[in-house]
């Protein structure tokens, strides 16, 4: 079953005519993924490489009986595309988009609070489901089926996290990209929550990095609700305070927001937090 | 900045000698001038940073200390900030000293106000011993700062009617210019409450969001590169997030999560990483290249340990363009690559047929054990060379 992706998915792509969203569209159709068309205003009624471009998200929902968007849309068009999918109340939005001003996703959120649309990212390597569907940039070729989810604010430590699995043997349900933004639609506890529904999910991998509270939270969340294994790791141990490590979000603030107290609070909740980067597999081979 | 929003700040001007300074001082008029060092930190004045000077005589006297001095303050680490200008300010009749700032609560996903009539401190050694001292507002992006909200805090300091009319205006003024100017904090500490009543913002330092620079070419030119480091301002040419650090192993990686946790990793093998490297998912020969030249021009850098999980990156193309940065840079420091993922077997092969010395290692603990080994033996031996000499 796993979660957000399956093999049902309908996924369109908003920045379909462009380079990076020409790429992907095709990986994820190679990949298995039903991807139905794509969204490029000004150029609706045209086809690119095989798939209908709409003008709007709207229409490509309409012609298409799309349930799912992968965004791909340069920096200063990128909140204006996610709440035209949220407008055109499609249930998945995936926004892989790097570089997006916050006061603009503060203006985005405040329009999708209380609409239908689940919005991924943005920031993020997107999601994927092993042997099903995905919508974003994680490479396909490293996955295999199998009983873990991976919810991780980092895209290549998440490629580390999925190739220590399959190094021991143990495959992956669906792998959740949050991003590394200060403002994400998709948190930790929410994919949490959708792993705990998922009968298929027997365990999880949290990845998270310096920065904000939101480990915290998940921690308290956790204790409280989450009845499988989790092993974590948290990113940015040694990072100097103050600096901004590659991520948006991912600072140092006023002494709040270390490692150390997201690796505390974790493993007071129960999670298996590991040190090293490179023991995420093992542990998780240990635990199982 | 904040003035051009109708924040009230006093008169002042900036300049780079102390021989102005008293110039300045005479303009200004007033009995008492402030002097205060201008760097990109908060927590001046408990670092030395701002001083009072009674005549314009004494205010040359405390430029000349200020400029060229290192001014440590628990925002600027351990290193400190070197002064290269300073502002002279008119004096003002301070009654109270408050503090006001917004900025992002990123749990909240909308901007907060935070107030405390404990002005002029650290803020957040107030937090962490009188909290109850902290007042908190949060702003809708709906509907802006709403008069009451204004009025709440100012009562909640204890101001009057009158200020709390000001309050209104000042939050209202202060919201303008972080939705405008797409700051993510605007800190006015103190603000003070003047004798005749006024709320003057004394001291503020704003964080604005890299990612909105794009927007506001006016600001851009705000950036004082002579603050940052050589090496970054250098990188940041090439769009290589880099940001240096006081280890001895270099660290080349791709993506920011695994940049970290290389670091974390290289700690945990008993080193220190030289630096923060994310080349980034779409890098080419050339981007590969620039890093290796950035890394070089580190001199403590002993060992340099390359991380890539190829995904987009695919690691032929890196080993393409490491290959090629090291014979034509001639890089004088073992180089330790671990790399897995898309055409991972055809990157190893060609390293290997390339005839340089590489050390490959198949895990990321094995690479960076190696990069902490080589690094140790190098920093060894120039160490007995420098003795021999």
């Amino acid at each position: 079953m796993a979660v957000l992706l399956n093999k049902n998915t309908r996924l369109i792509v908003q920045g379909l005519t462009g380079r990076e969203g020409t790429f992907h569209a095709k990986q994820a159709a190679a990949y298995g993924t039903k991807v139905v068309g794509g969204v490029t205003p000004g150029k609706g009624g045209t086809t690119h490489e095989g798939w209908p471009v709409f003008n709007s998200v709207h229409d490509a929902v309409r012609e298409t009986g799309a349930n799912a968007t992968v965004i791909f849309v340069p920096p200063p068009f990128a909140a204006d595309a996610v709440m035209e999918a949220t407008d055109a109340e499609i249930p998945l939005a995936v926004c892989i988009t790097e570089g997006i001003p916050v006061n603009d996703m503060m203006r985005t959120f405040t329009f999708m609070k209380g609409k239908k649309t689940r919005l991924v990212g943005p920031n993020c390597p997107g999601v994927i489901t092993a042997g099903q569907a995905k919508a974003g940039i994680i490479p396909g070729h490293i996955l295999r089926e199998g009983r873990v989810g991976i919810v991780s604010k980092s895209g290549t430590l998440t490629y580390e996290a999925i190739h220590q699995l399959s190094r021991v043997g143990l495959g992956q349900t669906t792998c959740i990209g949050i991003g590394g933004d200060p403002l994400i639609g998709t948190t930790h506890i929410d994919a949490l929550d959708l792993f705990n529904k998922d009968p298929d999910t027997d365990a999880v991998i949290m990845i998270g990095e310096i920065g904000g509270t939101a480990e915290q939270e998940a921690a308290v969340w956790i204790k409280q609700h989450f009845k499988k294994p989790v092993v974590g790791f948290i990113a940015g141990q040694t990072a100097p305070p103050g600096r901004r490590m590659g991520h948006a979000g991912a600072i140092i603030a006023g002494g709040q927001g270390t490692a150390a107290e997201k690796m505390d609070a974790l493993t007071k909740a129960g999670v298996h937090v590991v040190k090293s980067p490179a023991d995420m597999g093992a542990k998780m081979r240990e635990i199982l | 900045m904040l003035a051009r929003f109708g924040v009230p700040v006093p008169r002042g001007e900036v300049t780079f000698t102390a021989h102005d300074a008293a110039a300045i001082a005479e303009r200004l008029g007033t009995s008492v001038v402030v002097v205060k060092a201008q760097i990109h930190a908060g927590g001046r004045g408990k670092g030395g940073g701002v001083k009072l000077a009674k005549s314009p005589d004494e205010a040359e006297r405390l430029a000349k200390q200020m400029i060229g001095m290192t001014l440590v303050t628990h925002q600027t680490g351990p290193e400190g900030r070197k002064v290269g200008r300073v502002l002279i300010e008119e004096g003002l009749q301070i009654e109270r000293e408050l503090y006001l700032s917004m900025l992002l609560d990123r749990a909240a996903g909308r901007p907060v106000i935070i107030a405390s009539a404990a002005g002029g401190m650290d803020i957040e050694e107030v937090a962490a011993s009188h909290p109850e001292q902290i007042l908190r507002e949060h702003v809708d992006p709906a509907t802006g700062v709403v008069p009451f909200q204004a009025r709440k805090l100012a009562f909640a300091m204890g101001l009057d009617a009158g200020a709390a009319g000001k309050m209104v205006k000042l939050l209202d003024a202060i919201y303008k210019a972080f939705i405008e100017t797409d700051a993510s904090l605007i800190e006015i500490n103190p603000l003070i409450l003047t004798k005749a009543g006024d709320l003057i913002a004394l001291d503020a330092k704003v964080t604005l969001d890299d990612n909105a620079l794009y927007r506001h070419p006016d600001i851009r030119e705000f950036r004082d590169l002579s603050e940052e480091d050589p090496l970054e301002v250098e990188a940041s040419k090439f769009s290589l997030n880099y940001i240096r650090l006081d280890g001895n192993i270099g660290c080349m990686v791709n993506g920011a999560g695994l940049a970290m946790a290389t670091m974390d990793i290289i700690k945990l093998a008993g080193g220190e990483p030289a630096n923060f490297l994310d080349v980034g998912g779409g890098a080419n020969a050339e981007q590969i290249k620039n890093a290796f030249r950035i890394l070089m021009a580190d001199k403590n850098v002993k060992a340099v340990f390359i991380n890539i999980f190829g995904g987009i990156l695919r690691c032929d193309v890196l080993a393409a363009g490491v290959i090629a940065a090291v014979k034509e840079l001639g890089v004088p420091v073992p180089i330790v690559i671990r790399m897995e993922g898309t055409n991972v077997e055809e990157g190893k092969r060609m390293l290997k047929e390339s005839g340089l010395n590489f050390t490959t290692a198949d895990s990321m603990n094995d690479g960076a054990s190696a990069a902490v080994a080589l690094a140790g033996s190098a920093a060894g031996a120039s160490l007995g060379e420098a003795r021999v000499k």
